[in-house]
């Protein structure tokens, strides 16, 4: 009985996982197919990708031709339901409007949350990014090193499937042999800017990416990812034969039928479901971690979204993965005599430190690139090749003026025409139409290409959330109040993105009168609008310095532990995703460790 | 910014959406009238419809006036339908704009409740109104009956960039607007994306990458192996 009701939930389980997405999906699987009763409990609704994804539609098929709005904001066809900068009855506030000083909270109120649309880059932390105050005094160190995730990232990435190549490039870690999938060819204009890109001192490589670019090796990965378990194996194996590889069309955004991606619902849930091991709740918000006198956590209170009314759930220990600033509300609203300021927050620092990564791109249309002849571009979905921080050595001999380095994405290609393109390039300062504009479409279409900045963020007192004192969500529970701003590292790592994708941009031979704005402020995009939010309850070394220990166990309350980004103390320019799901992993094992100890 | 961009690299629209809805974190319901007056948005016509919410059907194929009735007066959808086939007129095998649906798709946008189209409903129906009595002043009958001389001429006249405060104005304005709404209508449908040379969205066994002539004739080489 894998989907039960708040009537039916039982109260013989071992662990409350609350949320499902990277982090509750990577928790909820480990621990089952380890041989724990786990309770998931999710906000949103039930989704099933298999039957709810519109693989092939086209824009006509959709309103408005698919364009983006307030309900949809990144286009009708995008996998989120439920969610976006805005939820009906959820707000969020800030405590200033003015410009650079806004967080955007990106929320899916889903099954499998943000995972179902995110965008499949999965990238390794390298060796630096866990140890960033040593190396330039800002910011903090993490607890743990490289060497304590890397099995993690292994079996991260063997699990889920992940496309890319071993390049050895400075502080982006190769994976053992054999874990990696191959990457797909790189597309035209993924090749000009890799050539000109060179000329300039620019790396551009295969990205790494959670697609299947050829189908898992069911028969060897099982075992080792789950030694002497084989129920686990078995359940594994089968479930692996059950996802298809990319067949190359159709945007990662949109979610996968064919499970040829990683979604939480489409790898992590469904084994997990097979062990029966695994309960799930939906449409239950959960309202508090409630603990005895003692100080133990003892589960989760509730909303039944349908009802309105409230349940409790009882377990041995809780791991919350709502997603680092719902794990930080949660916990500040888990308020009791023993924890009057909001549970495992005796160092007052929970809420503290959020940060996003760092935004900003540039493109242009490339006449190399015009009046091509037509091919197939779809490819994974995705980027194929990317750019990883080249600049270590200049940037540590304090030669860029900002402390911290980006990745760069590329969009280029004949993808599916979208509502939000232009058509016709209006030569001579004429609205073109009729034969001409068709002509221009043609000839352009395809011949655009555009860099994304992705950089990182280091963490400041002035970025932070709280609980709102004035105002509550549908139900009743106190809602988040941010606090948001950039320092001058980020902004003058923008002006360096804007500058160096200028450059390119014309290496590339693009002749534009547009150049971009000096100014980082102008071109950094708000925070929270990356959707990498970070922090709130970093893992530190001490009680008073941190809010969990170095395996995300609060210091305070020994059975709750964060799976999500809220524990990492550092934000580094690599996507959080792949990260997230390797330390949740390394959690699980610890709370699997921990009970078979009698400790929890 | 002349080019379709790919389906994955809305983030900055995204937010631009986002944004012109009054940052609707604020706001219990991001969708009223009250979040684009917020905005700064011009008061608009009002339109008494609801958008599609947030968890739509995404498989279910949609037809223009499911989720919001369509608004266009008869004499609206006429003079919108000439315009759009002067803009993607038939020509070489490849259909009118007309033919492709693109009239609905002018009256479901114009006709919306979210704040772009909001806006345009306001340039798009004035603009029409206005391009009808310039045609009855000019050729003495509505652009649905003046020649295919006179509606190119007038055309043509709103295609240059008027200057500020000039009588065209606002009439050249509204065509480039039109111009893009049609072609974003044409070139989102199977027939516009195949005139453009867009061949995906088919599965393949493999992804081969670009021609190999075609890398040789840029000059650019694939020496990595991957």
């Amino acid at each position: 009985m894998p989907f039960v009701t708040p009537d039916s939930v039982s109260d013989k389980y071992d662990v409350i996982v609350v949320g499902s997405g990277a982090a509750g999906g990577q928790s909820a699987y480990t621990l089952a197919m380890e041989g724990a009763k786990v309770l998931m409990i999710e906000a949103g609704r039930t989704y099933d990708p298999r039957s709810e994804t519109p693989m092939f539609q086209t824009p006509d098929q959709a309103p408005l031709r698919g364009a983006g709005n307030p309900d949809k904001p990144f286009g009708y066809y995008d996998a989120t339901i439920d969610g976006g900068w805005s939820v009906p009855g959820e707000p969020y506030t800030n405590v200033s409007t003015e410009r650079g000083r806004k967080f955007m909270w990106w929320r899916a109120r889903m099954l499998g949350g943000r995972t179902n649309h995110w965008g499949r880059i999965s990238l390794r932390n390298g060796p630096y990014d866990f140890k960033p105050r040593s190396r330039d005094g800002l910011g903090f160190d993490w607890p743990i090193g490289y060497e304590d995730v890397a099995p993690y990232y292994d079996k991260v990435e063997m699990l889920v499937g992940v496309y890319g190549t071993n390049e050895g490039l400075e502080n982006t870690p190769n994976s053992p042999e054999g874990v990696l999938l191959p990457p797909p060819k790189a597309r035209i204009g993924e090749l000009l800017a890799r050539q000109r890109g060179r000329g300039i001192g620019i790396p551009v490589i295969p990205a790494h990416r959670a697609v299947l670019s050829r189908p898992l090796d069911f028969r060897t990965i099982p075992a080792k990812l789950h030694p002497g378990n084989a129920k686990a194996q078995k359940v594994l194996a089968e479930d692996m034969q059950n996802r298809a590889a990319c067949f190359w069309a159709t945007a990662c955004g949109r979610g996968c039928s064919i499970r040829a991606n990683y979604q939480s619902t489409t790898v992590h849930i469904p084994p997990a479901l097979a062990t029966g091991n695994l309960d799930i709740v939906t449409g239950a918000m959960a309202r508090e971690v409630t603990v005895d006198a003692a100080g133990k956590a003892t589960g989760v209170t509730y909303v039944d979204k349908a009802t309105g009314r409230e349940h409790h759930a009882s377990a041995r220990a809780v791991v919350l993965a709502a997603s680092a600033c719902e794990t930080v509300r949660l916990l500040l609203n888990s308020k009791s005599a023993l924890f009057p300021d909001g549970l495992a927050n005796s160092s007052g620092l929970v809420g503290k430190y959020i940060m996003d990564t760092v935004g900003a791109s540039w493109g242009g249309n490339i006449p190399l690139l015009e009046d091509l002849p037509p091919h197939n571009e779809d490819g994974a979905g995705g980027d194929h090749v990317y750019t990883p921080w080249w600049l270590y050595k200049e940037q540590l001999a304090g030669k860029l003026g900002f402390a911290r380095g980006y990745h760069v994405e590329f969009t280029t290609g004949r993808q599916m025409p979208q509502a939000y393109g232009t058509y016709g390039n209006d030569t001579g300062g004429r609205t073109s139409y009729g034969s001409r504009l068709k002509e221009e479409a043609r000839r352009h279409y395809g011949a655009y290409v555009s860099f994304t900045g992705r950089g990182e963020m280091i963490p400041n007192k002035d970025s932070y959330c709280e609980i709102d004192p004035k105002v509550v969500d549908k139900w009743g529970i106190p809602v988040l109040r941010f606090t948001w701003k950039w320092s001058e590292h980020e902004i003058r790592q923008v002006a360096h993105m804007q500058r160096t994708f200028a450059d390119w941009i014309a290496a590339m031979g693009c002749v534009s009168k547009n150049t971009p704005s000096a100014d980082g402020s102008r071109a950094i995009e708000p925070g929270g609008s990356i959707i990498h939010e970070v922090g709130g309850t970093l893992m530190g070394a001490t009680p008073s310095t941190s809010v969990t220990n170095s395996w995300s166990q609060a210091w305070d309350v020994k059975n709750v532990f964060v799976a999500d980004g809220g524990v990492f103390p550092s934000n580094a320019d690599k996507n959080p995703t792949l990260t997230i799901m390797a330390l949740a992993w390394r959690t699980a094992d610890r709370i699997l460790d921990e009970m078979r100890r009698g400790n929890i | 910014m002349h080019t379709p961009l790919p389906e994955r690299m809305d983030r900055r629209l995204a937010i631009k959406w986002m944004l012109a809805a009054g940052a609707g974190a604020m706001l219990a319901d991001p969708f009223s009238l009250a979040a684009s007056e917020a905005a700064g948005t011009p008061a608009p016509p009002a339109v008494p419809a609801r958008g599609y919410g947030i968890d739509p059907d995404l498989v279910k194929p949609y037809t223009p006036g499911d989720y919001w009735p369509l608004t266009f007066t008869d004499a609206e959808r006429r003079t919108s339908t000439v315009l759009s086939d002067v803009i993607i007129p038939a020509e070489g095998g490849w259909p009118a704009a007309s033919s492709v649906g693109v009239p609905d798709f002018l009256d479901e946008w114009v006709s919306a409740p979210y704040p772009s189209s909001v806006a345009d409903r306001k340039t798009i129906t004035e603009g029409l109104a206005w391009i009808e009595a310039e045609s009855s002043q000019r050729f003495g009958k509505g652009l649905s009956d003046a020649s295919g001389d006179q509606r190119a001429s007038l055309c043509m006249d709103l295609s240059a960039e008027a200057p500020a405060n000039s009588p065209l104005e606002a009439g050249s304005k509204f065509f480039k607007r039109l111009r893009n709404l049609v072609a974003v209508g044409y070139y989102t449908t199977p027939v516009g994306m195949k005139d453009l040379g867009y061949v995906g969205n088919v599965p393949l066994a493999r992804f081969e990458g670009p021609p190999a002539d075609l890398v040789a004739k840029l000059g650019l080489t694939d020496e990595v192996a991957w």
